[in-house]
């Protein structure tokens, strides 16, 4: 089979959309995620969401409200436990160790059909329903406009600490609902399409970002455009008559988009820093 | 007429424990005040009562009639300055920016009235050659323009600035002094100075407050900068001393506050060397 008629079949069909879906809402929370240092944060969220679809199947037979539910207990804790970078660490570190123990206990408490807990771990882009994208569609919506509100406090809080609580920001607050919605971003996409592409599409885009652009919605621009082109080329990659899974070609991409700008970067940088020393001489 | 900034009798701290004991400052229009004093002093305090930040537990505090948390807009804050990293996807335009608009929800889309005020600040302070550069990239003085056009975005009666001369060369130092010095005298900004470190703002300084260990003495450098003043302040003996036209204290344990670099951390009150650091994070 080629490619054209891959795509004419609905499995393909749904890989594409929420793979674009993933990749838009993970792009836009990259450079956030970056800027705030809390990559280990995404490694947690991605993680424990097996621990909340483990619960899910154990308290309600479905693995998907579990994981949810627990995403938002997972960024209750790792917040309230403390907001400085050195000290969220051992927090998420604590309550993935954990939480993943609890997981395995749940699990081993559960007598039906595993599997629909342990996919979580790796996911399957292939294997994803109508009513999964609907989901996924509706959380994109609600995480996009939660962050297009939250935008500027945000970025203020993230780069001003302390002027932005002096202007009234209640900055504690705001690093809870940011991990919130990290963290249902996370544990939605890990349901999709596994902990790995998540840490990709999460942490990459706006690690590439950081190397290229200045401003702030540049950055956030460039790392939904590398989410995007990683994702949905993968995709496009991987059905295109290969037995290679998408998360290869699309952890593939990312990265290569991560090591070209750390190749391009400097000599941006350099760029900057002449034309600065320019200006400065101008004045 | 009343002042600009009125305390009187204000007692703050944390956790029961006071850092300032009854205070009374008031400061008038168009005052340039140092605030002295050694770590732990209360100083960080102060601005945070003044941002309504903290609430004194005894006494009061008004700026131009106002309670301090209904008087955010009257007030220019400068924080105690943190590096930028290279890669920051922020230009000093858009951290400048953030102080007009940061607490607004929405992306940062810049409308042109914004624009118009942002680049007026950045003429102000000398900054607008190098505001299209990234921050990170900055000179820890260009950083401190920045900070400053910054604060004085919306056109604030009272200006506060934590240290804004640390880790600053002499001449970046001189640069931020004369112009604060310059926009209070045009404006009638009154501004309240923190800094280890009175020498190179000691020309423009119209009075000093001297913190330590919550209690206060304010005057003009000449009355407070003086062995007998701050004796009694430390109460214990301290040495001020006039070298090369600079002026030095000399604490008990013969640390210097006063020169360049030099962090008095005073071993005989039994302060909290750290505190003014922890309150931050409170």
């Amino acid at each position: 089979m080629d490619l054209g008629s891959y795509l004419a079949l609905p499995f393909a069909q749904h890989a594409l959309i929420a793979g674009t879906l993933i990749a838009v809402t993970c792009g836009v929370l990259s450079p956030f995620v970056l800027i705030r240092q809390m990559a280990f944060a995404v490694h947690g969220a991605a993680e424990l969401s097996f621990t909340g679809a483990a619960a899910g199947l154990v308290l309600f037979g479905d693995p998907v409200i579990g994981a949810l539910c627990g995403s938002v207990v997972v960024a209750g804790l790792i917040g309230s436990l403390g907001d400085r970078p050195r000290e969220r660490d051992s927090s998420i570190g604590v309550v993935l160790a954990g939480g993943l123990g609890l997981g395995v206990l749940l699990l081993s408490q559960y007598q039906g059909f595993a599997s629909a807990a342990t996919s979580i771990l790796f996911g399957d882009i292939f294997a994803i329903s109508s009513g999964q994208i609907w989901l996924l569609v509706v959380l994109a919506v609600l995480v996009l406009a939660g962050l297009s509100l939250l935008y500027r406090p945000l970025l203020f809080a993230s780069v001003d600490p302390e002027l932005a609580s002096a202007s009234g920001i209640p900055t504690r607050l705001l690093g809870i609902a940011f991990l919130l919605l990290l963290a249902v971003t996370v544990t939605e996409a890990a349901q999709v399409v596994g902990t790995l592409l998540v840490l990709s599409l999460a942490i990459i885009p706006g690690a590439t970002a950081q190397r290229l652009a200045t401003a702030p919605l540049a950055a956030t621009a460039v790392s939904v455009g590398v989410a995007l082109v990683a994702t949905d080329g993968g995709l496009l990659l991987a059905l295109n008559g290969t037995t290679v899974p998408p998360t290869v070609f699309v952890t593939g991409i990312s990265v290569s988009a991560y090591v070209l700008a750390r190749l391009v970067g400097p000599r941006l940088a350099a760029r900057r820093a002449r034309a600065l020393e320019v200006a400065r001489r101008l004045s | 007429m009343t002042a600009l900034v009125e305390l009187s009798g204000v007692t703050a701290g944390y956790g029961g424990r006071p850092v300032l004991r009854d205070l009374d400052v008031a400061v008038e229009a168009g005052e340039f005040i140092a605030v002295l004093g050694p770590n732990g002093s209360g100083k960080t305090t102060l601005i945070r009562v003044l941002l309504g930040l903290l609430e004194a537990s005894e006494g009061s505090v008004a700026i131009d009639g106002l309670e301090p948390r209904h008087a955010r807009h009257l007030i220019g804050y400068v924080p105690q300055h943190r590096g930028f990293d290279a890669d920051l996807p922020l230009r000093g335009r858009d951290l400048v920016e953030l102080g007009l608009t940061g607490t607004r929800p929405g992306l940062p889309i810049r409308r042109t009235g914004v624009r118009r005020q942002v680049d007026e600040v950045l003429e102000l302070v000398g900054a607008s050659e190098f505001a299209a550069a990234p921050v990170g990239l900055l000179s820890g003085g260009e950083q401190q323009r920045l900070r400053i056009a910054q604060a004085l975005l919306g056109d604030p009666r009272l200006l506060l600035l934590d240290e804004p001369l640390l880790a600053l060369d002499p001449g970046a130092q001189a640069g931020i002094t004369e112009l604060i010095d310059e926009r209070r005298r045009s404006t009638g900004l009154a501004v309240l100075f923190v800094t280890h470190e009175i020498n190179p703002i000691l020309p423009v300084v119209d009075r000093v407050l001297y913190l330590v260990d919550g209690r206060a003495a304010l005057g003009r450098p000449d009355e407070v900068m003086t062995t007998e003043t701050l004796s009694m302040l430390y109460g214990a003996p301290v040495e001020v001393l006039d070298v090369g036209g600079r002026t030095l204290v000399l604490a008990g344990d013969g640390e210097v506050n006063g020169l360049l670099g030099h962090h008095h951390h005073d071993h005989e009150h039994g302060f909290d060397h750290d505190h003014d650091d922890e309150a931050r994070h409170h």
